[in-house]
């Protein structure tokens, strides 16, 4: 019973971070159709980022996350600016390649900078482990718990009553409609790929103090969870890439402690060919009928 | 006072060509009407007006600035609204919020309970709809919500794409009346409809296109009086 608890803990810790991760892939395809798939490589440049404020500029650690994050939040809006603004109206093929160039410029890009040898996170977050019972449960899982959670309220906070944020959602149903209404579309993908790109960072930095090992392809797998999550939960659909963040990092856990660490992402793979065949929409998923 | 005046307008979708060297012009306080069989180029003009489309060679002024280079929102801003066909509401946001987004032109700071006030006093059915899914409505309702919603940009000129599509001929009387009643209170109207007769019962002037081309232009009335015409392009 202990077991299980530390398992679906551990599970839920990891999952929160593919749901922040994931929440930029959602937000993304929700504005402007695109699957970005050099959002995993955010990733990536956010754990450099901190590890290099952390490390040369000997930063406290609060202040090279929040640089990090904006780091990553300007990285965002640049790439979108320079590499898929200039293909919004290309058939959608063309942009996507274009991600999985900037995403190979990307890891190139750190390879080139810091050198293709992993290095280590040095963890500065210590938080008393916290004892329930005879359960254990480690101060880092329940900060990113924590954090991770609040953050995604915020944000569903912000996309329901800010103006921005309904501005977002207006975008996101009928772009041309929106811009009847006089939504500055540019402005909104900005900001949309600013949250994206601020969310990865949050969860590189989440994700390294768990998995402390930094190298220029650390963004691949992780990021190609947190898009699994985001197509899980109904890619477009926010509550979906958070509940789909939170079922993979579950399953991955639960399959490495019960059955074997090597079946892990396997098994949550498997989940999402099961979920595609059974409601192609995913799990909050709504039908689509293609408008013509 | 001229309020928007198109002239030598061509608009194409790549290298078919929709809009050939059209001409027509507004006048502050008038509803002005443009008729004509489906795919005659209506909607390519209110869209290329709206910026949406970019124009192949002509110039849009409305008002004392040319528009057709401008952004949409930039437009939009400057008191040009439109209500798009097929209405085009926000299917998963509120009536409230629909409305709301109707005002995003006017900036953070525009008093919105003014203009809710007075939507809801033209259209009541919204207001007991207010916190209900804007999909959730009617065909009528989301006609209105869709008038309404513009309505909250406090627009000078309205450009209303097809209103009286799709719905029952009390729904059509309606919301000609209340086309009628915005003019009457100070706003512009530049209507496009296939309903061409009830578009003329209500307009001051009118311009028949006929594939991307104006091919006839005069006062309503006489249009309803012109057997040709008639014949041609009201099916009576």
């Amino acid at each position: 019973m202990n077991t299980l608890l530390t398992q679906i803990i551990n599970g839920l810790h990891v999952g929160s971070v593919y749901a922040l991760i994931a929440l930029g892939y959602t937000m993304v395809y929700g504005i402007v159709k695109l699957i970005n798939f050099a959002h995993g490589d955010v990733i990536m440049v956010g754990a450099y980022a901190a590890l290099t404020l952390l490390t040369s500029a000997a930063l406290p650690f609060w202040a090279a996350a929040l640089l990090a994050i904006l780091f990553c939040a300007a990285l965002g809006v640049t790439v979108e600016r320079v590499a898929y603004k200039p293909l919004r109206s290309a058939p959608r093929i063309s942009s996507l390649i274009t991600t999985i160039g900037v995403s190979f410029f990307l890891q190139n890009s750190v390879q080139m900078l810091f050198s293709p040898t992993p290095r280590p996170f040095p963890i500065r977050i210590n938080v008393p482990t916290l004892v329930v019972g005879n359960l254990k449960v480690s101060g880092l899982t329940f900060v990113t718990i924590l954090v991770a959670v609040a953050l995604m309220a915020a944000l569903e906070m912000f996309v329901r009553r800010a103006r921005m944020g309904k501005a977002m959602r207006a975008v996101s149903e009928d772009l041309q409609a929106a811009q009847l209404m006089g939504v500055n579309i540019n402005t909104t993908i900005s900001m949309t790929f600013a949250i994206g790109a601020a969310l990865a960072a949050v969860g590189a930095i989440l994700y390294s103090t768990a998995y402390p090992s930094v190298s220029p392809t650390m963004g691949a797998m992780p990021g190609l969870k947190a898009f699994i999550a985001a197509v899980l939960g109904g890619i477009g659909i926010m509550p979906g890439a958070m509940l789909g963040g939170f079922i993979m990092g579950v399953a991955e856990s639960l399959t490495k402690g019960y059955i074997s660490t090597q079946l892990s992402d396997a098994v949550v793979f498997g989940i999402l060919i099961v979920v595609l065949l059974v409601k192609p929409s995913g799990i909050l998923g709504r039908h689509v009928s293609e408008k013509v | 006072m001229m309020m928007l005046s198109v002239s030598g307008l061509s608009v194409a979708y790549g290298a078919i060509q929709a809009i050939h060297d059209v001409s027509f012009h507004v006048e502050k306080g008038e509803i002005v009407t443009l008729i004509g069989a489906n795919g005659a180029g209506k909607s390519t003009i209110l869209k290329t007006v709206s910026g949406l489309l970019r124009p192949k060679a002509g110039t849009i002024q409305f008002e004392d600035k040319q528009v057709h280079s401008l952004d949409p929102h930039r437009i939009v801003r400057m008191g040009l609204a439109q209500v798009p066909e097929g209405r085009r509401i926000f299917q998963r946001m509120t009536v409230l919020e629909n409305l709301e987004m109707g005002a995003f032109a006017r900036g953070g700071r525009a008093d919105l309970s003014s203009g809710y006030e007075s939507v809801f006093h033209s259209f009541p059915r919204l207001k007991e709809r207010r916190g209900q899914l804007a999909g959730t409505l009617s065909g009528g309702e989301q006609q209105m919500l869709a008038m309404g919603r513009a309505l909250m940009g406090r627009p000078r000129l309205l450009m209303l794409d097809e209103p009286s599509m799709g719905l029952s001929p009390i729904l059509v009387e309606e919301i000609f009346r209340i086309i009628r009643q915005m003019n009457a209170d100070g706003i512009t109207i530049l209507l496009v409809e296939q309903n061409a007769q009830m578009a003329l019962s209500v307009a001051d002037r009118a311009y028949v296109l006929e594939t991307g081309r104006v091919v006839k232009e005069g006062g309503a009335a006489s249009f309803m009086g012109d057997e040709a015409v008639r014949k041609a392009y009201l099916g009576l």
